[in-house]
């Protein structure tokens, strides 16, 4: 049976209460690794919540269609990957004729997404949570709203970091984890006005 | 026959999603039929587009100079395009000045061709062609430099003394790709239909391997060419020349065009340096055309010669001699500096030239390793 939550209320907590960065922890590397940049941490944020919208569509789809009625369910790991890896394809197929602008901008992030464990974690998500279609959709987009937020969010305060006076051995990686373990407990704070699973 | 369901179904959806992606590579990537316009209206081309401009071009018989075959890892193929192309891609970067950028010089093999373009190359360009030869003869000059003389049959090839060509080396062994390498042609402009290389073995190298251990005489090899702006200048400046090994290349060619073109009014320095006995060659020809030709002096030089005491000539580093001649024989006169050889012996010999009053810019060498 699916869970008895409004869409829209599945995108306010998917963006801030439970979002996939901060309280699940997912799509940590690019997240670290790019947020020292806040024009890359926006190519790269758009990138992920295209990729997570259309993908877990297409993977609810594939769920329902395919892999639950032929009793495959144990295969789904590998399917999602692989629907991610094509859409990931066609849309830089696509971006890169439709908008060179937006492909420039989005440079070598768009395959780079293909690995990143937000985009299938939410396709699991989907699948344990027993989500409909329009849920689904909600979800993933708030996931990827949610995720576009964070990095933008970090890679500002990693640009006041840059100019305070961080001790040697914390530098680079050591700061941006303890910084992203505030920003974890600061939304926190968010979890008491929805709770949704 | 259940077993056969998961292998089916994975099978499908990545054979589904494959057909996808290919459905629309052969729709999105299609970019229909654009001209490339060379040189203001100099040539004209239309092409399909959806190629790099590199191959693009070179599939159009122009052949812009690029060591690693378009692989971006050289920097050669720099080529100015005046359509607006977008930014300069981070592949790009690296290899070009914010000069270059400014100047809207791009990698051609970076570039994709989607819509008309409008582009600007050295006119020299033009004459480049690939050339289908076939190996006449290899003669092992020492124990790691062969001579390899190249027939290109009907095919002529115009260039001037001291111009190189790129040798196209196929794919053998554990290299897959094709790769292109590098190499001044020693032959003399004048004769037109062969094309002849000093190479010297590099252990580990891709293209000196391939010539030493598996070209032979009547093998078919393409070569494209000729590149660059090594050549003499038209002043009357004394030529002081420096090589070792197979830098001997260019300088072959340029001396004995100049003896042909009877163009020996010129004073004509030329200095070889080689370790020991068994590195030189071409000894006994330079000698005889010192013979010939008052002008020109040959000053060949041993850094180890063997103890036996029967080397005649100069010994000590090329660097060392050369440092001596100009202070002591040459003289202060007006001076040009031209070199061949590898990176560490032209950077030794600027220093050599310059801490003897001699300036940069008069001082001309191809920048290939």
């Amino acid at each position: 049976m699916a869970p008895d939550i409004h869409p829209f209320t599945l995108l306010l907590a998917s963006i801030f209460t439970s979002n996939i960065l901060l309280a699940n922890f997912l799509g940590m590397c690019s997240f670290i690794s790019i947020s020292k940049d806040m024009t890359s941490s926006n190519g790269l944020g758009m990138a992920v919540t295209g990729v997570l919208t259309i993908t877990g569509m297409i993977n609810w789809v594939v769920l329902k269609y395919v892999l639950v009625p032929l009793d495959l369910l144990y295969l789904r790991f590998i399917v999602f990957i692989v629907v991610i890896a094509a859409t990931v394809q066609v849309l830089e197929m696509v971006i890169d004729r439709i908008s060179p602008t937006l492909y420039m901008a989005l440079g070598i992030f768009l395959p780079l997404i293909t690995v990143n464990c937000a985009i299938l974690g939410v396709s699991l998500f989907m699948e344990i949570r027993n989500y409909t279609f329009i849920q689904t959709t909600f979800f993933s987009l708030g996931s990827g709203l949610g995720w576009w937020m964070a990095i933008m969010a970090l890679s500002a305060i990693q640009k006041k970091i840059a100019n305070a006076p961080v001790p040697a051995g914390l530098k680079g990686p050591g700061i941006t984890l303890i910084t992203i373990g505030f920003m974890a407990m600061a939304f926190i704070g968010f979890s008491g006005m929805l709770i949704v699973q | 026959m259940n077993f056969l369901v998961a292998p089916l179904t994975i099978a499908s959806i990545a054979g589904g999603f494959a057909a996808l992606i290919s459905i629309v590579d052969k729709h999105v990537n299609d970019y229909g039929d654009v001209t490339i316009n060379i040189n203001s209206d100099k040539k004209n081309l239309d092409v399909r587009g959806g190629d790099s401009l590199l191959t693009t071009l070179s599939s159009e018989g122009i052949f812009i100079p690029s060591a690693c075959g378009g692989r971006g890892s050289c920097g050669a193929c720099k080529c100015k395009i005046v359509t607006d192309v977008g930014p300069h891609l981070p592949t790009e970067v690296p290899y070009l000045t914010k000069e270059e950028m400014g100047d809207n010089i791009r990698l051609a093999c970076q570039i994709k061709v989607k819509k008309d373009l409008e582009l600007q190359i050295p006119d020299e360009l033009f004459n480049v062609k690939q050339f289908i030869g076939r190996v006449e003869k290899i003669v092992d000059l020492t124990h790691d430099i062969k001579e390899v003389l190249i027939d290109i049959g009907e095919e002529t090839i115009d260039f001037d003394a001291g111009a190189y060509v790129q040798l196209v080396v196929p794919p053998y062994g554990k290299i897959k790709d094709i790769n292109q390498r590098a190499y001044s042609m020693s032959s003399r402009p004048s004769d037109k239909s062969h094309i002849e290389m000093l190479i010297r073995l590099v252990p580990g190298g891709i293209a000196t391997t391939w010539v030493h251990t598996l070209l032979k005489e009547g093998d078919k090899v393409d070569v494209i060419g000729p590149f660059g702006d090594f050549r003499k200048s038209e002043t009357n400046s004394a030529m002081i020349c420096v090589a070792g090994g197979s830098g001997m290349a260019p300088f072959k060619s340029i001396l004995y065009d100049m003896f042909e073109k009877n163009d020996t009014q010129r004073e004509v320095w030329y200095f070889f340096g080689a370790r020991t006995e068994k590195d030189l060659f071409y000894l006994q020809e330079l000698r005889d055309l010192q013979e010939k030709w008052s002008n020109f002096h040959f000053v060949p030089a041993l850094s180890e010669p063997d103890t036996t005491g029967k080397w005649q000539g100069e010994t000590g580093l090329i660097t060392d001699v050369l440092d001596r001649y100009l202070k002591e024989v040459i003289g202060d006169k007006e001076r040009e500096g031209y070199l061949c050889g590898s990176p560490g012996m032209i950077n030794a010999c600027n220093n050599v030239f310059t801490e003897n009053g001699m300036d940069l810019d008069k001082i001309y060498y191809d920048s290939f390793a």
